[in-house]
């Protein structure tokens, strides 16, 4: 039987794991290898893994954390991908078909593209042809107003000017090839509030592709509610699962006492060296 | 035993992250598609990823399949990942009907069901058919990563190792001889995986 994911989301920024809130706060976690170490030993569905970086820095210029420095994007995804037992999703950046055979090369299993499908929608439709569509994940931030959803585009508001519909643009991008779509409220990104239920029910009935669906995680049973009433395919959350020891397991843990169709929760016991 | 693991590169499927595998269980393999290495080599893997037609292109300008052909008939094991396990058929039908390399006639592949959500990605369990090395130590339900949008149909009973249930049943792991398919992805299944993979390199010509 075919299981539902749930899958850890990190925020890659200049070098450092970070913690988002509304798409503007950003904490300082820790270092991208160490992170990923540990959501594989805790046996992660899959990870997805976006690089939110201004500039192309991926050193945290620390000598005293003794973290490893990378020279660039190349060399960071391929450390990150050996301590990786899990599918790695890599989006952040990418705007040309270049961008995205350099990080296939580089270890991802699949790449996210986001505000470069919006700005070129063809870029979906190549990518897929070139790589198959199901290494093809469709990202898309929105915001809620009220009962509509709108995209949300240069941290703009957008009740500015004329905004577009979430769900058609979903509906445009199955159109054009995506294998799989994401779905950030950046309303709820960071408060712990719960997912947009409503509109992922209706997202994820209209789609026949895959819906994985991310914002707004502040407990297990956040998660429980969406695999309950909507038919997505995959839970995401970035902040909950960095802030607890053995979180994915939990999480499993929890939705498997709830019967949810999920992997039989495991971890991975490593001598550490550390 | 001292197995030596070649990758073969076609420019398609992620050959690093098979790398890695065998690097973390600690089992010698390359990536290469040099005459030498491919003769040396005490076992061959075939991943993939993508669409069938645009693979076998690649696999029929990159690699020397004569060579490779001729140490599959000297029993040399070869497993098959994913689409490397589908280029296995007569033929596919990914976009248009093209050939495979027929390593088990009369097969093709065709698209999973319009009923089901496509692509087929995720964790999902495998209902075995039969015994075989290749699925030693792994329990019958257990769960390994899937994601592709084809299967590989019309294989004959005595080939069919492992089924997957989704939609439809198709072959989720394959055996002929020495030659082993597996639909999805050891080299991302975790412990299930690693113990497919460890299981495929004590196989022996």
């Amino acid at each position: 039987m075919k299981k539902k994911r749930v899958i850890p989301v990190l925020l890659h920024k200049e070098g450092w794991i970070v913690q988002s809130k509304n798409f503007s706060e950003y904490k300082k976690l820790g270092n991208a290898q160490k992170a990923v170490q540990r959501l594989s030993d805790w046996d992660s569905d899959e990870l997805i893994y976006l690089d939110i970086s201004k500039t192309e820095t991926y050193t945290t210029n620390r000598s005293d954390t003794a973290a490893p420095e990378y020279q660039d994007l190349g060399a960071l995804l391929g450390e990150v991908s050996k301590v990786a037992r899990m599918p790695i999703t890599i989006g952040g950046g990418i705007k040309t078909l270049h961008d995205i055979e350099k990080r296939l090369r580089a270890g991802a299993d699949k790449i996210s593209i986001n505000r470069a499908a919006i700005a070129d929608p063809s870029l979906i439709a190549s990518a897929s042809r070139e790589f198959g569509r199901q290494c093809i994940v469709v990202s898309i931030d929105y915001e809620e107003f009220g009962d509509e959803r709108y995209l949300h585009v240069d941290n703009k508001n957008a009740s500015n000017g004329n905004p577009r519909s979430a769900l058609e643009w979903l509906l445009k991008v199955e159109e054009l090839g995506a294998g799989e779509v994401l779905l950030n409220s950046v309303s709820r990104d960071g408060m712990k509030s719960g997912y947009d239920i409503s509109f992922l029910a209706k997202v994820s009935d209209a789609l026949n592709i895959p819906v994985i669906a991310c914002g707004g995680a502040g407990n297990w049973e956040h998660l429980a509610e969406v695999l309950i009433e909507t038919n997505v395919d995959a839970v995401a959350a970035a902040n909950i699962f960095h802030f607890q020891d053995q979180s994915v397991y939990l999480a499993r843990r929890h939705l498997a006492s709830k019967g949810l169709p999920v992997r039989p929760p495991s971890i991975q016991m490593r001598s550490r060296v550390n | 035993m001292n197995s030596k693991i070649c990758i073969l590169d076609y420019g398609s499927g992620n050959v690093a992250s098979v790398r890695n595998s065998f690097d973390r269980l600690g089992l010698e393999s390359f990536i290469s598609n040099e005459v030498s290495d491919i003769v040396r080599a005490s076992h061959l893997v075939l991943p993939g990823v993508g669409a069938f037609k645009a693979s076998m292109e690649k696999i029929e300008n990159r690699l020397p399949l004569d060579v490779i052909r001729a140490q599959i008939s000297l029993g040399k094991p070869l497993l098959g990942i994913c689409v490397g396990m589908q280029v296995f058929a007569e033929s596919g039908f990914e976009f248009e009907i093209y050939p495979g390399l027929n390593l088990i006639p009369s097969s093709e592949v065709i698209e999973l069901p319009a009923t089901v959500p496509k692509p087929h990605v995720g964790w999902d369990s495998i209902e075995i058919q039969k015994n075989h090395p290749i699925l030693n130590n792994i329990d019958n339900g257990a769960d390994f990563y899937f994601v592709h949008s084809y299967f590989v149909s019309k294989i004959d009973d005595s080939s069919l190792i492992a089924n997957c249930d989704y939609g439809v049943k198709f072959p989720a792991v394959l055996a002929r001889d020495n030659l082993i398919g597996v639909q999805f992805h050891p080299e991302k299944s975790q412990n299930n995986g690693d113990k497919l993979l460890r299981n495929f390199v004590e196989l022996i010509a």
